[in-house]
């Protein structure tokens, strides 16, 4: 059966391919080899019991974010960050901005990036290796981190319905329990190890851009459904230690001024892989992308 | 049998005990006998942001107090990013420490500067009068140490910082040697009205402004030696435009595990010094209700203030009772300063919420049309 559908694909760009020749696209010069596929790791699909991301407010007062057990299709992530050298080769045909990052004579995960450059970033990737790449879900990015998966760490909840303080407090006190000596200096890929599914360094000093957009909601008197929600998608979650959110167009986390929480250290990203499911399709798109390849070209 | 000449002095001296004489006491030339003749109390200094043990009002006449400070030369860690940097330390921390005597005492101050560091040192008192503020008198080599007594004539928050010599002055000052000594009046703080004022807690905040030399790639250079970073740290300074400004040191050292504590109806002190570069603190939800902006307690305090100025080579003073809990971020309110360049202090206050004060009276949500 897939077999069949394969041949049906192929039958079907081959019968494109011929009018392109006859139109006098055969002639273009030999196309640059395609860049090298990163490595993934395949997530199977699964259910996992997820701390929603956003802000959650009951009878207007903070509240912890609801669990949700939630059904997760397979997936394929990259084993490691996007790197140094591979977010470079992107600047250096112009689809990129420069990182932030400091120059390194190592390959280290690209640090310094805003979730507005990962989206350039993966639309080149996928350009110059014929798969679609994209950044993944937060709740993705949750099945990916394993074990490792920081989330909410700190509740929202408001401890004391009286005093707002009382959560101020101890918010700002369990963060500065929880600070390490900062170490944003970006170490090798493997550093931090695998975690149990074989994916390296999550959790270590780089958070990780997601996909999914800064919710506010409005829950019921039973926490868990939504009376009304505003959604804000100029501000991204991020993943890493604990979860994060910042503006779209942020390359670092620091804190400071009336901003009293923990900084995440780094910003960085790491992609899924969509067409996972069908390497020989990604395959042929991948050549029939490549025909294109231009450096205006667009999907 | 008392002459009339031994009642009067006796009268003389009873008057300046209570303290109501310190202007002529300061006038008149005191004999180095009546000054031996002083009680002394040594004095071991803390960490910024704490201050020694003090009397807010003096409860004896004047005395002599002793003071030890040692130089300490060494590399700190200035931020987050681990920026390393070569300080120059009274008593091992940036700001140096803070003493607190009374108008009228006789600070005498041994200065010490260990064989294990590489450059002169000396100490300059704002509080003090002559000799280039002590300066000229207390040049000391490594190896060496020296003793230096001054008359505290004017109340008031002051600052004392090295300066050995030309380019050294503002080189020294800028890697870190500079601190504050605070001069209360023999009866204590006071508002407008001359009505006493009280505080149950002083913090001490030293701002710095650093000036760290770059490679090509805009990284933070590291040194060695302080001869090392000479040259490169000049370059960088005299484009007036530091690299760091902080409180304490480094970026986020009076923050989460070293937030300053109080609690709601406390009334804190707080002194801010800058010994090099204009400053203007702010107390982000809270206020300053009687600011001495110039730090001298002569004059009477300002009321009610958002902001104040402190002036670079000075030192001012901030008395506020907190009204409310929370986090409060205590900033330089240029805010370029307090979140890019590092200085921003915390504030944990305990206590109970007043709704009156301030209630959230409808939490966000989505905007309602009708």
């Amino acid at each position: 059966m897939h077999i069949n559908m394969l041949e049906a694909a192929v039958g079907a760009v081959a019968s494109l391919a011929v009018p392109l020749a006859a139109v006098g696209l055969a002639h273009l010069p030999p196309r640059a080899p395609l860049l090298p596929m990163a490595e993934t790791v395949g997530i199977a699909a699964t259910v996992i019991d997820y701390p929603l991301p956003g802000e959650f407010l009951v009878e207007g007062r903070p509240a912890t974010a609801p669990s949700a057990k939630v059904e997760i299709p397979a997936f394929r992530i990259m084993k490691r960050q996007v790197g140094l050298a591979d977010y470079d080769l992107c600047v250096a045909e112009g689809a990129c901005r420069p990182a932030d990052a400091r120059p390194s004579p190592r390959d280290v995960p690209v640090i310094g990036v805003s979730w507005l450059d990962a989206q350039a970033f993966a639309k080149w990737y996928s350009r110059g290796t014929g798969a679609r790449w994209r950044l993944p879900t937060a709740l993705e990015a949750a099945v990916a981190a394993g074990e490792r998966f920081g989330g909410e760490t700190f509740t929202a909840q408001a401890d004391d319905p009286a005093n707002p303080a009382v959560r101020w407090l101890r918010r700002y006190r369990e963060e500065a329990a929880a600070k390490r000596p900062p170490d944003p200096e970006p170490k090798p890929f493997g550093h931090y190890g695998p975690n149990s599914m074989g994916i390296e360094d999550f959790g270590g000093n780089v958070w990780e851009w997601t996909s999914t957009c800064y919710e506010r909601v409005t829950l019921a008197g039973d926490r868990k459904t939504a009376v009304s929600s505003t959604e804000n998608c100029g501000v991204h979650v991020l993943e890493g230690r604990h979860r994060a959110y910042m503006s779209n167009f942020v390359r670092d986390g620091k804190s400071g001024g009336c901003a009293v929480g923990t900084p995440p250290e780094n910003l960085g990203f790491r992609l899924v892989r969509d067409d996972a499911d069908f390497p020989s399709v990604a395959w042929l798109d991948a050549r029939l992308r490549g025909l294109f390849r231009q450096p205006s070209s667009q999907f | 049998m008392f002459t009339r000449r031994q009642a009067l002095l006796g009268a003389a001296a009873a008057t300046v005990l209570a303290g109501a004489l310190p202007k002529l006491a300061s006038a008149a030339p005191v004999t180095e006998a009546e000054i031996a003749a002083l009680p002394r109390e040594k004095v071991v200094l803390v960490k910024p942001p704490f201050v020694h043990a003090h009397e807010q009002v003096a409860t004896s006449g004047p005395k002599v107090v002793e003071f030890t400070m040692p130089i300490e030369e060494k590399k700190v860690v200035i931020d987050d990013e681990g920026t390393e940097f070569q300080a120059m330390t009274f008593n091992g921390s940036m700001p140096g420490p803070m003493m607190v005597v009374h108008e009228g005492d006789y600070v005498e101050l041994t200065l010490i500067n260990p064989y294990t560091n590489t450059m002169p040192h000396n100490i300059d008192f704002h509080a003090a009068t002559g000799a280039l503020g002590g300066g000229a008198l207390t040049l000391i080599n490594p190896g060496e140490q020296v003793k230096l007594r001054f008359k505290a004539t004017r109340t008031g928050t002051f600052v004392y910082h090295c300066a050995p010599e030309g380019a050294m002055i503002p080189w020294h000052v800028v890697s870190g040697m500079s601190g504050t000594i605070m001069v209360l009046p023999r009866d204590g703080l006071k508002n407008e009205k001359g009505e006493a004022l009280r505080y149950d807690k002083i913090f001490y905040i030293g701002e710095n402004d650093f000036y760290v030399p770059r490679d090509e790639e805009g990284n933070y250079k590291t040194y060695e030696s302080h001869g090392e970073s000479y040259a490169d740290t000049v370059q960088v300074m005299r484009g007036l435009i530091p690299t760091h400004v902080v409180f304490n040191g480094a970026k986020g050292s009076l923050t989460g595990d070293n937030a300053m504590k109080s609690k709601v109806g406390e009334t804190v002190l707080i002194v801010h010094s800058q010994a090099n570069r204009d400053t203007r603190p702010h107390l982000i939800g809270g206020h300053g209700d009687y600011v001495w902006e110039e730090g001298k307690f002569a004059n009477p305090p300002a009321k009610d203030l958002e902001t104040w100025f402190i002036r670079g080579g000075s030192a001012g003073a901030a008395l506020y009772t907190f009204l409310q809990p929370g986090i409060y971020a205590y900033v330089n309110h240029n805010l370029i300063e307090a979140v890019e360049l590092g200085a921003t202090a915390h504030f944990m206050v305990e206590g109970e919420w007043r709704d009156d004060l301030m209630k959230q009276v409808a939490a966000p949500g989505p905007i309602t049309t009708n």
